[in-house]
C-alpha cells in the first residue's frame, strides 16, 4: 500500500475528545500543523516511489560494469563463475551481481550513518531532553533541514522529532538490504534504483547526526567566520599529556573535554583527534587539535606522541589496540559498534579502570558512557604520560639502515601497496646509508602498512617511510577553518541567481576519504584552483583536512588564504562526513530559496531542478569507504555528477553518460513542451578519473548546465577550454557540443571557435527551460 | 617472470590471461587484426624503458603498425609535444565503455575494433577496465602491453624486468617492421 494513498488533509477537525486546524496525516504519521508548503507527491518515499526518476537518470547515465569478481560467493550454491554471460545457479547474470554489490556496499554506508545519527539522537536526548529544540543556524537558517524536507515532508522542531524520521530510515535500509537476499531482485537496472534511494536515505541519516549535534552541542551554526583551528602532527604540544580521539561519533571525545574542563585542567592536556571525530571535537572546543585524515593513524600512532587512545566509530584502523600495546598506550574502545575483543568496563568504577590501564595489568578497555570515557581518559592520560615517555614504535634511522640491509629486494612490498610505491628501490638505498628514497614516499603512502604484512623478513616497512620522513612529520604545522555547518539562506539568496545562470562558474565539493593515488596535496591543488578561477568551493571530512595541509609561496593555508563564506571564491569547510548533506542542502536551497521551488516532499521535480540548473560536482578524490558510496549516490539521486580518483575505478560501476549518442541529450522546454538538444550537460553522473588534470578539466565540464545563459555558459566554457589547453595542450574536441548559439562563444576566443564550429558543420539551437519531467511543461505546443 | 597479478590481491576469475611467452605473438595478432586499437594511459609518459620513455616505443609501434591511438587522461599532451597526434583522447572509463558497445562506430565511423592494446594506466584501474572487456565485449580481443601481467587482458605479458620488457617491445617492433 502506498502511502500516500493514506495522507489527507483537514483544515478544522472536531471530534468528541477535541478539536485540531490544519491537520495533515499519512499512514498515521502526524504532518505538521502550521505549515502552509503544500506536501508534495513523495512524503517518506518508498523503495519504489522514485523508480521513475531513476530510471529516467539510468537511461541517460547507463552503468559501465567493471568486475572486481567474476564470481559470486553470497549462497551455498556457489561460488557461481559469472563469467562471459554465465548466470549463477540462483539465476543472476554478472551485471545484475556487480549492482547488487554495489547496493549492498550502498547499504553499509547508509546503515552506518543512521545507525550513527541513532547513537548520537539518542545520547543527546538523554542529556539535553528531547524538547531540545533544532537550532542549527538561527535566524539565518530558516530551512534547518532540506534533505529531511525534501524527501520526508517534514520540518524537526526538536531532538524528539528526530526519532520518527530515523524510524523511517531504519526500516527503508532494512528493505534494501533485503533486495540483496538470493532470489529477490534480479535486474540490475532495479538495484540500481535501489542503489540511489539508499544514497537518499543516506543523507537524511547524515543530516539528521549533523543537526543534531550542530543543536545540542552549540557546534558553529552556519557561521561563515567558524575559528580556524590547528592541524597537523607538529602542532602537539609534546610536554603535555596527549590523548588522542579517532572515529566519527564524538561524544565521548565530547566528554573528555568536558571533564579537562569542569576540573580546571584543559591547559594541561592536548586533545587532538583523527578522521572526523576530529573535525567535530573542534567544533565543539577550537583548542583541540586535528592530526589528519584517516591515512594518519599508524604514522602518529607510531610515534608513541599519543597517551591514551580513544576510538568511537567508523575508518578506525581494525587493530589499533595491537598497535597501542606497542607504544604502551592506554586504549579505550566507546563505542558497542566496536568492541574490540576488550572487557566491558561500562559498570565499574573510573578509579579502578584507571588503575588497571595505568598499570599495564589491562592494555584496553571497552566503555560505553561517554562520561566516563571522559572520566577515565583524561585520568589515565595524567597518570600514565610521565611513565611512558620513552615508548615510541618508530625505530631510529640507524635502526632502518640496518634494516633495510635485510631486504632480500624480493619487491613483495610494491607488490602489496596500493600505489606500487617503488619500496623495494628505496630500501636499496637504505641499505647504502642513504634513507632519502624511503623519505620520498611519505607524501604518497596511503598508511596500510600491507608492505609490512607481505615482508617475508618481517621488516616494519611502514615505520621506516615515517622514520625516514620523522623531521618532516614533526614539521606538519597548519590551519583548518572548523567546520561551519550549513549554508545560510541569505548567502543562497545571493548567490543563487548568479550560479543557476551560470555566472559563477560552478560549486566544487571536495569530499570523502583518503585513498589518494599520489597524496593529499593534489586535493588542496584542485581547491586552490578552482577558488582562483572563481567557483564555490566547499569540503568536507578527510578531504577537508588535505586541502588545509598546504601552504601557499606566502606560508598561507588555503583556509587562510580564501575566505570562508558561500561566495565566488570561498574555500568553505562544512565539517564531518555527516555534514555533506549541507552541500546538497544548498543546492536545494537554491531551489526552494532562489527559485521557490516547493520543496516538501516534492523530491522529482527538486532533482530535475538541480540537474538542469545547478553546476553542481562532487570530488571524491580519495574515496575508500562504503559510506563514500551511500554518499555519492546520495548525490547521484539529486542530479549531481561526482568524480572520484583512480582507485575509485574499484567500486565496481561507472554511471556515464554517452556525448556520441545525439538522442541521449533531449530535454523538454517547459515553455513549449518541445524537445530540445542540450548537449551532455552533465556528461557524466560518476566517473573515475585517471589523474588530477582530467579531474580538474572535467569539473569544469561537467559544472554545464542545460539551463546556463549565454553569459554563464560563456563564462563556463572558458574555463573548461583554459584548463584544457594548459593540461593537455590542445584545444578540447566536443565545443561543439556546448554551443547552442553565437552568443555561448567567449569573446577573447571567439575566431577560433568560429572556425572548429564551421568546420564541425554547427547549428545554432536554443536555449529551452529545461526538463526531464512531462508533467511540468506549462504549455504544449498548439495550446492556447 | 612470473604470469601473476602483480598486486598479489587482484586475483582473477576463471578466465585468465594467455601469457604472452614470445613477442612474436603481438606482432602477429597486430597483423592479423582488421581493426586494432591502441589505449595508452598516462603512466606511458612516466615509466623509463632503458633509457627513454615508454611512450616513445609505442610512437614508433603505432606509427609502424598504423594503429590509431587513444591517449586518457591528460597524455595527449605528452604525445603532442612528442611530434605525433593521437587519433583520439578521452577518458580511461570512456574507451573502456564505448570499447564494450558492439554498436559503436569507432573513432573513424567504420565500425567496431577487433583488437585493443591497452598500456600505461595505474594498474588496479586497467585491471577493471579488461575485466569489463573479458566479460562485456566478446566481439574484440585485448593486449596488454605492460610490464605487469594483466590477468582480464587475453593476451598480456607475465611480470617483467624492465630490461626484459624493452626487449620484448623492440622484438614486438621490429617484427612489425619498424
Amino acid at each position: 500500500m502506498a502511502r500516500r494513498a493514506l495522507y489527507f488533509r483537514a483544515k478544522e477537525l472536531k471530534t468528541g475528545v477535541g478539536e485540531a486546524k490544519d491537520l495533515e496525516i499519512a499512514i498515521g504519521r502526524i504532518f505538521e500543523e502550521a505549515w502552509e508548503e503544500p506536501v508534495g507527491p513523495t512524503p517518506f518515499p518508498s523503495i519504489t516511489d522514485l523508480r521513475e526518476w531513476d530510471f529516467k537518470l539510468l537511461s541517460r547515465y547507463r552503468p559501465y560494469y567493471l568486475p572486481y569478481c567474476d564470481v559470486c560467493c553470497l549462497c551455498t550454491f556457489g561460488k557461481c563463475d559469472l563469467s562471459r554471460g554465465k548466470r549463477g545457479a540462483c539465476g543472476l547474470d554478472l551485471r545484475a551481481q556487480l549492482s547488487r554489490i554495489v547496493l549492498l556496499a550502498c547499504c553499509i554506508g547508509a546503515a552506518t550513518h543512521v545507525g550513527h545519527a541513532r547513537h548520537l539522537v539518542e545520547h543527546l536526548i538523554e542529556k539535553y531532553g528531547r524538547r531540545c529544540p533544532i537550532n542549527v543556524g538561527g535566524d539565518a537558517v530558516e530551512v534547518e533541514a532540506p534533505v529531511t524536507r525534501l524527501v520526508c515532508g517534514v520540518r524537526p522542531k526538536t531532538l524528539g522529532d528526530l526519532e520518527d524520521i530515523l524510524d523511517y530510515l531504519e526500516m527503508e535500509v532494512t528493505h534494501l538490504l533485503s533486495c540483496c537476499h538470493t532470489g529477490q531482485e534480479g535486474h540490475y537496472l532495479d538495484f540500481e534504483s535501489k542503489v540511489l534511494h539508499a544514497g537518499m536515505i543516506d543523507q537524511v541519516g547524515m543530516e539528521i547526526a549533523d543537526m543534531a549535534q550542530i543543536s545540542a552541542y552549540g557546534f558553529p551554526r552556519a557561521d561563515p567566520d567558524a575559528p580556524l583551528v590547528e592541524l597537523g602532527p607538529g602542532t602537539v604540544d609534546l610536554s603535555k599529556p596527549v590523548i588522542l580521539v579517532i572515529g566519527h561519533n564524538v561524544p565521548p571525545a565530547v566528554e573528555i573535554v568536558n571533564y579537562l574542563n569542569e576540573h580546571g585542567l584543559y591547559g594541561d592536556v592536548e586533545v587532538c583527534g583523527i578522521c572526523c571525530t576530529a573535525h567535530d571535537i573542534t567544533r565543539y572546543n577550537p583548542k583541540a587539535k586535528i592530526i589528519g585524515p584517516i591515512s594518519w593513524q599508524l604514522r602518529f600512532v607510531r610515534s608513541g606522541i599519543a597517551d591514551v587512545i580513544v576510538v568511537d566509530e567508523q575508518c578506525i584502523r581494525t587493530n589499533l589496540i595491537e598497535e597501542a600495546k606497542k607504544i604502551k598506550a592506554p586504549f579505550i574502545a566507546a563505542s558497542e559498534k566496536n568492541c574490540q575483543g576488550l572487557p566491558d568496563r561500562t559498570d565499574d568504577p573510573a578509579d579502578e579502570i584507571v588503575d588497571d590501564l595505568v598499570s599495564g595489568r589491562m592494555p584496553g578497555v571497552l566503555i560505553l558512557d561517554p562520561d566516563k570515557v571522559g572520566e577515565v581518559a583524561v585520568k589515565t592520560a595524567l597518570k600514565v604520560a610521565p611513565l611512558r615517555k620513552k615508548f615510541k614504535a618508530l625505530p631510529d634511522v640507524s635502526k632502518v639502515i640496518e634494516g633495510a640491509k635485510k631486504c632480500r629486494g624480493c619487491r613483495e612490498c610494491m607488490r602489496a601497496c596500493p600505489n606500487n610505491l617503488p619500496i623495494t628501490e628505496a630500501m636499496a638505498k637504505a641499505a647504502e646509508g642513504d634513507t632519502t628514497a624511503l623519505a620520498a614516499l611519505y607524501d604518497d603512502c596511503i598508511g596500510c602498512a600491507r608492505c609490512e604484512s607481505a615482508c617475508p623478513v618481517g621488516l616494519p616497512v611502514h615505520s621506516y617511510i615515517v622514520t625516514s620522513a620523522e623531521r618532516k612529520m614533526k614539521e606538519e604545522k597548519f590551519k583548518v577553518r572548523a567546520g561551519r555547518g550549513p549554508i545560510q539562506d541569505i548567502e543562497i539568496r545571493e548567490v543563487g541567481g548568479p550560479i543557476v545562470l551560470g555566472e559563477i562558474p560552478g560549486i566544487v565539493a571536495l569530499v570523502g576519504c583518503a585513498n589518494y593515488a599520489h597524496g593529499g596535496v593534489e586535493v588542496a591543488e584542485i581547491a586552490r584552483e578552482f577558488a582562483k578561477r572563481r567557483y564555490i568551493v566547499v569540503a568536507t571530512g578527510c578531504a577537508a583536512m588535505s586541502i588545509g595541509a598546504y601552504r601557499n609561496e606566502e606560508g598561507l593555508t588555503p583556509y587562510e588564504e580564501f575566505p570562508g563564506s558561500f561566495e565566488a571564491g570561498g574555500i568553505i569547510n562544512v565539517g564531518s562526513c555527516v555534514s555533506n548533506p549541507h552541500i546538497a542542502g544548498a543546492a536545494i536551497k537554491i531551489a526552494s530559496i532562489f527559485a521557490k521551488r516547493n520543496l516538501r516532499a516534492n523530491y522529482e521535480e527538486i532533482a530535475d531542478y538541480i540537474l538542469n540548473r545547478v553546476g553542481a560536482v562532487g570530488v571524491a578524490w580519495g574515496a575508500m569507504s562504503q559510506k563514500a558510496a551511500a554518499i555519492a549516490s546520495g548525490f547521484w539521486r539529486l542530479g549531481v555528477p561526482v568524480i572520484v580518483g583512480p582507485h575509485g575505478s574499484k567500486y565496481r560501476r561507472m554511471l556515464l553518460g554517452r556525448k556520441d549518442r545525439e538522442e541521449d541529450w533531449y530535454v523538454y522546454d517547459a515553455r513549449t513542451g518541445k524537445k530540445v538538444y542540450v548537449g551532455p550537460c552533465p556528461e557524466h553522473l560518476f566517473y573515475a578519473a585517471e589523474t588530477k588534470e582530467e579531474c580538474m578539466v572535467m569539473i569544469a565540464k561537467l559544472c554545464m548546465r542545460p539551463n546556463d545563459t549565454s553569459k554563464g555558459r560563456a563564462i563556463k566554457l572558458t574555463h573548461y577550454i583554459d584548463l584544457h589547453k594548459r593540461l593537455y595542450g590542445v584545444m578540447p574536441d566536443d565545443i561543439h557540443l556546448f554551443v547552442r548559439t553565437k552568443a555561448d562563444v567567449p569573446l577573447t576566443m571567439k575566431d577560433e571557435i568560429m572556425k572548429i564550429l564551421e568546420e564541425r558543420g554547427w547549428k545554432e539551437s536554443t536555449i529551452p527551460d529545461p526538463t526531464l519531467l512531462p508533467r511540468l511543461i506549462r504549455r504544449r505546443e498548439g495550446e492556447e | 617472470m612470473s604470469a601473476e597479478p602483480w598486486q598479489r590481491g587482484e586475483i582473477a576469475g576463471p578466465i585468465k590471461a594467455t601469457v604472452i611467452k614470445k613477442p612474436e605473438v603481438v606482432a602477429a595478432l597486430v597483423k592479423r587484426a582488421k581493426r586494432p586499437i591502441m589505449v595508452v594511459g598516462h603512466k606511458a609518459a612516466e615509466m623509463d624503458v632503458g633509457g627513454e620513455k615508454l611512450i616513445d616505443i609505442l610512437i614508433r609501434i603505432a606509427k609502424t603498425a598504423n594503429i590509431p591511438v587513444v591517449a586518457t587522461a591528460h597524455t595527449v599532451k605528452e604525445f603532442l609535444s612528442r611530434g605525433y597526434t593521437p587519433a583520439a583522447w578521452m577518458p580511461a572509463v570512456d574507451i573502456g565503455q564505448r570499447l564494450m558497445d558492439p554498436e559503436w562506430k569507432g573513432l573513424d565511423g567504420q565500425g567496431p575494433y577487433d583488437l585493443a592494446l591497452f598500456v600505461g594506466m595505474p594498474y588496479y584501474m586497467e585491471w577493471v577496465i579488461l575485466a569489463s572487456l573479458k566479460h562485456f565485449a566478446t566481439h574484440m580481443k585485448t593486449v596488454s602491453l605492460d610490464k605487469y601481467f594483466q590477468p582480464h587482458a587475453t593476451w598480456s605479458f607475465p611480470n617483467l624486468p624492465t630490461d626484459e620488457y624493452r626487449k620484448q617491445l623492440k622484438v614486438v617492433l621490429e617484427r612489425l617492421g619498424g
